[in-house]
């Protein structure tokens, strides 16, 4: 065969969205578009024709847009659509969104992906709420590039004067958010008036025709000069290979870079980009999805973002954002949300709502909470450090959305505007899974749960309530937000120490176990109670030094002071019964000495205490020992 | 990069999106050109696997050439391949127009074989180009339990941040060609020289276009018989692709109903 027929390559595509307030002409605009650029299927305009014949209307170009029953009853776009059309330069596909208010999140739904917009604003009512709504939301969905029609200037008569006005007051309001239309044109969308074909009664202006302006937009692109950001979508072993996956959401990744996923803080060498059915590339660029391997067998999940070890993203548990809500209910301080940033997720807190920005007037008002669909600046804080960047600086990675539930609810732009980078308070880089050593520093620990580790050891008699004192307590502390947990005879006789029996050296062993089991919580930066009777003070200083080693000046013996004759009288498990009957042999107390601790953190005396002014005290006293305020920065 | 590229890249994030978030996991394999690019999509993504089953809705009414394509690619693909069976014409809405009713019967074999094995979500691989209804959907478009599509309120999708948390019983659509268009769809297999089902190119000047069942699906006057020649009909045609898939035309809000009831 030497008959080879190639077909042109691809052309470029840009992605328009069209905004503005309702009934100001969007889908006519539209409709009016697709049939000057031939972009209308056959027997589209005859089933127009119809529809609106059918209707008893003059031809409605809107319809083409209305393709759901709903909409054409209703005579309104209800959601986001997507249309096509081309150009002798290249192809573009439209979004239409719709005007009214209560439909915001199918407007940002559209109108987020655009390269470039078209807003447009009716000749005789000019610039109306949605208008500037619309147009503050463009700016911070991030779209650039805006061209204003100022549509239906035959309903004023074709009026220069008219359209100077409009031009002048929708100038005014984009200046006063940042934006610099590419261009404001005259057109009458429903005669074809200045939308691909000049018309000789808007010959007074000598700017272009929409179409050409359209051209004129540029396709965006991702930069490759910024920062690498690639956060990590998943993290897959089908083979013997372990790779990591995710898109290059900006700068260029290279094999053989060392790289620095946060939060975590841990460094490693590219060993290679993967690639099924082509050659594995050699680098890959913003935009593209990719798979690689590491040189070094990290520990990673979804969530960490990759960057180069220079102009890494910052590290933070708080920051400043301009969100717009679209949840039912409003914002409030205090609200308990999940912040997704590229494909991590934290649980985040409303600090406060700092401002309410008024779309219309532009006006910043101290507030204090965010009406459904309104925008304004709140601090949100996280207890796991975030992995972040300014949203000025790098728009993808600087940016957010918020879930409530199920439910998505709002979106943001990250500002660290007055807060510090929480990186140079890290301290260990770089550790791998085979080393025993922790990559999470103590205070790192602390700093998350907002409290230091610790072991409250309760000791006592039989029935001198350090059950009931634990229970109590650790119920009083988890709901103050601490991690807590309670070892007693109960859940450790049942596993860790099944085997062992009631002999003396079972027992000391029991305490020892229990000991070291504890000393691993407080490590762990939790804070464990345990109610044994531990009556011999060998066994507890040998607890002490277990948690002392791992974690200095945590270790807290507590004495649960109560008569002999009190504890037999209360007796809550008839355990002196039995050791009196003889059944029980060296019974604490009765058959076996206890040995009182000689110097004890604490002492609570149940028999002049009630149990809540004994919990209370406790708490006091915990509260104060394992309290953590982390270094403050600057 | 290019638009195939760009095209390729999103399509690979989202696939990859739904597997990290969604379990378990199918695939709807229609056995078309774009069902085939899908998959061919999702080996990429997996680097030469598709980790999760791919399903046929079959009502038993395929054309001979469709089975024929599908036994040879379950095994060159290595596909765990699941042949999901329609309920017959019978137990479809009878106030459907009869066409769609065949249609229908394929709503039901998904709604079906959805709770029978409990899919969280559900690859499909429609095309906002393809049909006005379609143009409307969400990338990861949420199902009650009924299948019931709710277009008048749709979750908010914005900056790639796909909608993955659903209740108990309901399911996630996820589309990841919905921004291809049908000669994008045709270059890229082209390009990645994707195996189709012949009856795509012109014998004795016709073609089919869109492959449905027998009874409802109409070859189209065509003298295109190779890749090349398709793309370059398929650049100056002004005959929708779905042309010859009697089940749309049945009346004017036909495929509008077939859709908001679960259809594909």
């Amino acid at each position: 065969m030497t008959d080879i027929s190639v077909n042109p390559a691809p052309r470029e595509l840009l992605k328009l969205v069209v905004v503005g307030h309702v009934d100001h002409g969007k889908s006519t605009l539209v409709g009016r578009l697709l049939y000057d650029t031939d972009a209308l299927p056959d027997g589209k305009l005859e089933e127009l024709q119809a529809i609106s014949a059918k209707r008893g209307m003059a031809l409605e170009w809107s319809f083409v847009l209305d393709s759901f029953q709903a909409e054409r009853d209703q005579a309104v776009t209800i959601d986001t659509t997507q249309i096509r059309f081309k150009t002798d330069k290249r192809d573009y596909v439209i979004i239409d969104a719709p005007g009214h208010r209560e439909f915001l999140k199918n407007m940002v739904s559209g109108a987020a992906e655009a390269d470039a917009a078209v807003l447009v604003i009716d000749a005789a009512e000019g610039v109306r709420e949605q208008s500037r709504r619309h147009g503050y939301l463009l700016h911070l969905l991030g779209v650039r590039q805006v061209a204003v029609v100022v549509n239906k200037m035959d309903l004023v008569d074709h009026d220069q004067a008219r359209f100077a006005e409009v031009a002048r007051e929708v100038t005014e309001y984009l200046a006063g958010i940042g934006v610099e239309p590419a261009a404001i044109l005259p057109i009458a969308a429903r005669d074809g008036a200045n939308v691909a074909n000049s018309s000789p009664e808007l010959s007074w202006f000598e700017g272009p025709r929409l179409l050409e302006m359209l051209d004129r937009f540029q396709s965006v692109t991702r930069p490759g000069l910024q920062p690498l950001r690639l956060p990590i979508q998943d993290v897959y072993h089908f083979d013997e290979r372990r790779i990591l996956v995710g898109r290059v959401e900006s700068g260029v990744l290279r094999a053989g870079d060392t790289v620095l996923f946060s939060p975590s803080n841990k460094t490693a060498r590219v060993r290679s980009l993967e690639a099924w059915n082509a050659e594995p590339p050699l680098e890959a660029h913003a935009g593209q999805s990719v798979g690689l391997t590491l040189e070094e067998q990290l520990f990673l999940e979804r969530g960490e973002v990759m960057s180069h070890e220079q102009r890494p993203p910052q590290l933070t548990n708080v920051f400043k954002s301009t969100l717009f809500w679209l949840g039912r209910g409003t914002l409030e301080p205090g609200q308990k949300l999940t912040a997704k940033l590229g494909t991590a997720r934290y649980p985040v807190e409303v600090v406060a709502i700092e401002q309410t920005i008024d779309t219309d007037s532009l006006e910043r008002r101290s507030g204090e909470s965010l009406q459904r669909n309104g925008i304004g600046e709140a601090v949100l804080r996280s207890r796991a450090l975030m992995a972040v960047d300014e949203s000025q600086a790098l728009p993808h990675s600087g940016r957010f959305v918020l879930l409530d539930g199920l439910d998505l609810v709002g979106g943001g732009l990250i500002s660290m505007e007055g807060y510090p980078d929480q990186r140079s308070v890290m301290q260990v880089r770089a550790s791998n899974v085979f080393s025993v050593e922790h990559g999470v520093s103590r205070e790192e620990r602390w700093s998350r749960s907002g409290h230091k580790g610790g072991v409250i050891w309760l000791t006592g008699l039989s029935g001198a309530g350090k059950s009931t004192l634990a229970m109590a307590l650790e119920r009083l502390l988890f709901e103050r937000g601490y991690q807590v947990y309670v070892l007693d005879g109960d859940n450790v006789r049942r596993g860790l120490n099944a085997n062992l029996g009631f002999s003396p050296k079972d027992r000391a062993e029991n305490i020892r176990r229990v000991g070291e089991a504890a000393a691993l919580f407080a490590d762990s930066g939790a804070v464990c109670i345990t109610a044994f009777i531990s009556p011999y003070q060998s066994d507890r200083d040998r607890a002490r030094a277990a948690t002392e080693r791992l974690v200095p000046g945590s270790f807290h013996e507590i004495h649960v002071a109560a008569d002999l004759a009190t504890c037999e009288q209360r007796d809550p498990k008839g355990l002196y019964k039995k050791a009196r009957a003889g059944k029980i042999a060296d019974f604490t107390g009765v058959s076996a000495p206890y040995e009182p601790p000689r110097d004890p953190d604490f002492v609570v005396d149940t028999d002049a205490l009630s149990i809540e002014d004994g919990v209370a005290q406790l708490l006091e006293f915990c509260r104060s020992r394992i309290a953590f305020d982390p270094p403050k920065n600057r | 990069m290019d638009r195939l590229d760009h095209l390729e890249s999103q399509s690979i994030f989202i696939l990859r999106e739904a597997y990290a978030r969604l379990d378990p996991l199918s695939m709807l394999w229609s056995l078309g050109k774009d069902s085939n690019v899908m998959v061919w999509l999702a080996r990429k993504a997996f680097f030469g696997r598709v980790p999760f089953p791919v399903v046929l809705l079959d009502t038993g009414n395929e054309l001979d050439e469709v089975y024929a394509f599908r036994d040879e690619y379950v095994k060159t693909w290595d596909l765990n391949y699941i042949n999901a069976e329609c309920p017959a014409l019978e137990e479809t809405d009878p106030t459907l127009p009869l066409n769609s009713r065949q249609a229908a019967r394929k709503t039901l074999g998904l709604k079906r074989i959805i709770a029978d094995r409990g899919f969280q979500g559900i690859f499909l691989g429609i095309r906002r180009d393809e049909q006005a209804v379609r143009g409307k959907e969400r990338v990861f478009s949420p199902r009650d339990e009924s299948g019931t599509w709710d277009y008048k309120d749709q979750p908010a999708e914005f900056w790639d941040q796909y909608k993955t948390e659903i209740p108990p019983d309901a399911h996630l659509r996820i589309h990841p060609l919905l921004a291809w268009t049908e000669v994008d769809i045709w270059r890229y297999i082209q390009r990645e020289r994707i195996p189709v089902v012949p009856l795509y190119f012109a014998r004795d000047g016709w073609r089919y276009r869109s492959l449905g069942e027998k009874d409802i699906t109409r070859p189209i006057r065509s003298d295109a018989s190779t890749i090349e020649e398709i793309i370059a009909e398929l650049e100056t045609t002004r005959q929708p692709e779905r042309a010859g898939r009697t089940m749309d035309h049945d009346s004017e809000d036909a495929f509008e109903r077939l859709r908001a009831s679960g259809y594909m």
